[in-house]
This record gives structure tokens, C-alpha cells and sequence, in this order.
């Protein structure tokens, strides 16, 4: 079954989260990283969750990653496919649908990459992901 | 300190409707509280701390305290979803250790059923000013899919099958059978599980618990009380909680908050879960219980769908008794949350009051097990020993 497009729900744009939205806004996907611990986290805090720092900013990241695990939601109108998206040269997984696919012959371990979903309204796009 | 042995569970009641569409929410949790005083052989006069969570109307305790008319010192509205009313058993016991209270009531009531919630299909909006929400809302997450998720990450780890899965609800309905209240009361094979209709893979409709409304209440009191009271003694002998979330990203999806309850609440009672006669475990779909017995040790990570198989959580013929109620996948899983339905069909057999169909002889120790939230996202977990002296 090839999935659907699907208008997407506007995220909710808080002072903290902006950045990430302005940056999907153009095409990019970024992630925040912390310069004390040295390490990614997912989704975006200005305090690290890994170590406590307040030192973090947004990296820019390949856009390239690996599912994780997904499920097809069946028993709804559109079927579509949640996913968790494991992102390249890190060890954080993101939530996010894959998109543009046969959602019967997705799997684990599958090469995937973002591309931005519209979303209703005047919201930001969302990174969704499509296999590779 | 420890609060092994400091607390005693003196009354449970579970409300019989599963569709309240007469009833109000309040009138609900009056009900049930009303049902487990009079269980213990207590009044509400009797009650001086009061417990609730999330399902509460308003202002949870004031609300409730006001229309059920308590006099109370002390007041505790923990949320951690279905795992709430496990959670509050043992910060009861603690109040009560610390002599804050001395007759804790506990209790849980929804509608879900009679408001015709969509409550594993539709993606739950907690709130913009949750930090997750904008990152997860937008992209439809509901209770199945995430679970799902879990599931088919189990899957590809440890080569766990749909028909061990089905295999825990076959297990719940053998249980159900004997229950007259129970949602589900016909027995089902594997076949009628794996055949049932996908709803987000890998899980089938019949991988999923009941949607019901209705409640439950329990009666948490002093060592000294219980000893007054005309009922059996149940012991709280440990308890364990713990939230699991993303940790930062770090997703792993292969284990719950149970692999850090369980062992705190086994070691606070003293016991080892080969020890268990019953054992409760949270059933909002086959994964749940299958990933919880892992992580309460009851079998070695992995190993759950080989644990589950062939019967071996049916009473009377399996090693590992479980939810003789028929439990959330086929009785009752009253406000989307069924902790409190846990422990109460664990009170039960303790006392050797379930269904003698599927009352384990001898039942003396027993775990009940709760998870509350989502698995695939942020959860909390909760786990309580209880033993009958």
C-alpha cells in the first residue's frame, strides 16, 4: 500500500524551540548539541538533559539516518507509518512518519532520509522521512 | 527505613458497570470509595488521607474530598497515568509510616466508553506546553502505534512472534470466562488473535485491552487498624517506582521502567520473583506484559514470547498466574488506566476471594505490576509486593 499524503498538524512554536522550526522553514534539519558532554540530545533543550550544561546550540545534521522502529497505523482513513528515525553521526532517534513509501515493505534498519511535510496553515514544515 | 510491613491493604472494590452513560464522574468515585469502605468495615468518617490522580475532576483531591464530604490530613494526587493508583499504594503506606494518616483511601473512575473516545486510534494532545508535544503531536502518535513500535522493535531484537503474543490474551480469557462483569468473556485461540484485524502493526485488535468505564477503589491503613478490622491481612511488603522516558534521544525501545521498580520493590520486600504465586501485570496490549515480565525478571530479556507461550500464564496450568480477572484485555480497564484493577484482583487473591476457578491455592505472595503513560515515548512505572499474613 503506497502511503498517502497526509496535511500534517502545525507544530506549536514556543520561545525555546523556534530556531529548529525557522531552520526547517529552510530545508534544514538540525539538532542540538552540547559542547560540555559532547553530545546530541533530541528534541531540542537549552539545557542538556545528558549532563546539565546550558552550553548547547543547534548543528545542522545530514538529514540521512536508519528507522529505528516503525508501526503502521491501518485502522484509521489514510494509513500512514509513525516512526522512530535514528539520525546519522549521532545516537539520537527522533519520532517522525515516513513518508512517500510502500508502507507495506518498510523495515527496521532501512536507509531513510528528511524531507520536509507541509503542515496546515502557516505552521513550519515537519521533518518527516523517506527511505533512501 | 522501609515501609515493608507498615501498611495494609484493608479494602478494594471494583465497580461493576463497564458503560456509565447514567453515571457522573464524581459519582463514580464516590461509588468505588463507597464500595471499598465497606469492604475494609470502615465509613468515610474513617478516612484522613485521600489519594487520586489525573481521572479526578478539577482540582482532584479538593473536588472529590468536597463532593464525597472528607475531613482529611493529608492529600496526595500523583500523576503518572495508569500506574497512579500503584504509586499511591505505596506513598500511603509511607504517609502512614510516618504517621501523616492512618485510613488512606485510593480511587480511580472514567467514562471513556459512554464519551465514545477513540483512546487507541486517536493521537492525545496533552498540551502545547508539554516540551515533546511539538516534536510528537503533529506527527499522529497514538496508544497503539507507540506500543506497536515496541513491539515490532522486540521483534526484530529477540525474533518474539504475533502468536506469543497472542498467546497472553488467549491466557486473559481463559480468565475471563469466569468472570460475569469481565467485557470479554469468550475464550479465544491464537488463531482468532493473529487473525483479528491489524490496527497498527503488529498489533491486532485482540492485542489490545478493553476501552470501559466504571473504577475502583482501595483502603490503605495502619498495621494497628488492620489488625481490628474482619478482614484477611494484606501486606505491603515493597514497592518500587520509576519514569522511563527518551532519555535525551537515547530511544530503547526494548525495556520498561519495570527492569528499575521491579528489583527496588523485590529487594524492599525481601523476596525473588521466583517467590510470586500471582502476579498482576499491566495489560494495555500484549507487549506490555510481555516486556514487563522480562524487566521483572521473570525471564531473561528476550526470552518473554518462549515465557508467554503454550498457556503458562493460564491458572491452574502455567507457572506464572496472571491477571485472573481477565484483566485489562478482557475485563476492565476503566478510564484507560488499569493500575487500580491490578491490585485489586491481586487483594483478591490474596484473600482467596477471585473466582475459584482461577484462585492459585496458597496464594500468599503476589506482584502487582503497573505502567502508566506510553512505552514508546515516557512512562511511569510501578510495582508493589504484597503478602497475606
Amino acid at each position: 500500500m503506497i502511503a498517502e499524503r497526509r496535511k500534517l498538524t502545525a507544530p506549536h512554536v514556543d520561545p525555546e524551540t523556534k530556531e529548529f522550526w525557522e531552520a526547517a522553514e529552510n530545508g534544514k534539519l538540525v539538532a542540538r548539541f552540547c559542547n560540555s558532554c559532547e553530545a546530541y540530545h533530541y528534541y531540542p533543550r537549552t539545557i542538556c538533559p545528558r549532563c546539565g550544561d546550558d552550553d548547547t546550540e543547534y548543528r545542522e545534521v545530514s538529514g540521512r539516518g536508519r528507522i529505528y522502529s516503525y508501526s503502521v497505523m491501518r485502522r484509521v482513513p489514510v494509513p500512514y507509518a509513525m516512526a522512530y528515525v535514528t539520525l546519522e553521526g549521532t545516537d539520537i532517534s527522533m519520532m517522525t512518519n515516513i513518508v512517500d513509501c510502500d508502507l507495506d515493505a518498510l523495515e527496521i534498519g532501512q536507509d531513510v532520509k528528511v524531507v520536509f511535510s507541509e503542515t496546515e496553515g502557516d505552521g513550519p514544515p515537519l521533518p518527516t522521512f523517506t527511505p533512501v | 527505613m522501609s515501609i515493608n510491613g507498615k501498611a495494609y491493604i484493608a479494602g478494594a472494590f471494583e465497580h461493576p458497570t463497564r458503560k456509565a452513560i447514567d453515571k457522573s464522574l464524581a459519582q463514580l468515585h464516590a461509588e468505588c470509595a463507597k464500595g471499598a469502605l465497606e469492604d475494609a468495615g470502615l465509613t468515610k468518617d474513617d478516612v484522613d488521607g485521600y489519594f487520586c490522580a489525573g481521572d479526578a475532576p478539577g482540582l482532584g483531591p479538593l473536588a472529590l474530598a468536597d463532593y464525597m464530604g472528607l475531613k482529611l490530613r493529608h492529600m496526595d494526587s500523583t500523576e503518572t497515568g495508569g500506574s497512579s493508583y500503584l504509586v499511591h499504594v505505596a506513598h500511603a503506606a509511607e504517609a502512614i509510616a510516618l504517621g501523616k494518616c492512618s485510613v488512606a483511601l485510593i480511587t480511580l473512575a472514567g467514562r471513556p466508553k459512554a464519551e465514545g473516545m477513540a483512546t487507541g486510534t486517536a493521537p492525545r494532545n496533552y498540551g502545547n506546553d508539554a516540551p515533546d508535544v511539538p516534536f510528537e503531536f503533529p506527527f499522529s502518535p497514538t496508544i497503539t502505534n507507540m506500543y506497536g513500535m515496541c513491539a515490532m522493535r522486540h521483534m526484530y531484537e529477540f525474533g518474539t512472534t504475533s502468536e506469543q503474543l497472542a498467546w497472553i490474551k488467549v491466557a486473559a480469557s481463559h480468565h475471563a470466562q469466569h468472570n460475569p462483569n469481565a467485557v470479554l468473556q469468550n475464550v479465544v485461540t491464537v488463531e482468532d488473535v493473529v487473525n483479528s484485524p491489524m490496527i497498527s502493526d503488529p498489533l491486532h485488535r485482540l492485542d489490545c485491552c478493553v476501552i470501559s468505564d466504571g473504577g475502583g477503589a482501595l483502603i490503605v491503613v495502619s498495621p494497628e487498624i488492620a489488625k481490628t478490622l474482619n478482614r484477611p491481612l494484606v501486606k505491603v511488603k515493597g514497592a518500587g517506582e520509576a519514569p522511563k522516558h527518551q532519555m535525551g534521544g537515547r530511544v530503547d525501545l526494548t525495556y520498561s521502567g519495570a527492569a528499575w521498580s521491579g528489583p527496588a520493590a523485590f529487594e524492599e520486600a525481601g523476596v525473588k520473583p521466583g517467590d510470586i504465586k500471582y502476579a498482576s501485570i499491566y495489560d494495555s496490549f500484549t507487549i506490555t506484559v510481555l516486556m514487563q515480565i522480562e524487566d521483572l525478571g521473570f525471564c531473561a530479556k528476550g526470552d518473554g514470547g518462549k515465557f508467554v507461550a503454550d498457556g503458562n500464564l493460564i491458572s491452574g496450568t502455567g507457572k506464572l498466574p496472571f491477571n485472573t480477572d481477565g484483566g485489562g484485555l478482557c475485563n476492565n480497564h476503566p478510564a484507560n488506566r488499569g493500575g487500580m484493577t491490578k491490585v485489586v484482583e491481586a487483594v483478591r487473591q490474596l484473600r482467596g476471594e477471585a473466582h475459584p476457578a482461577v484462585q492459585v491455592p496458597n496464594c500468599d505472595l503476589a506482584v502487582a505490576h503497573g505502567t502508566g503513560g506510553s512505552l514508546g515515548t515516557r512512562h511511569g512505572s510501578a510495582t508493589l509486593i504484597l503478602e497475606r499474613e
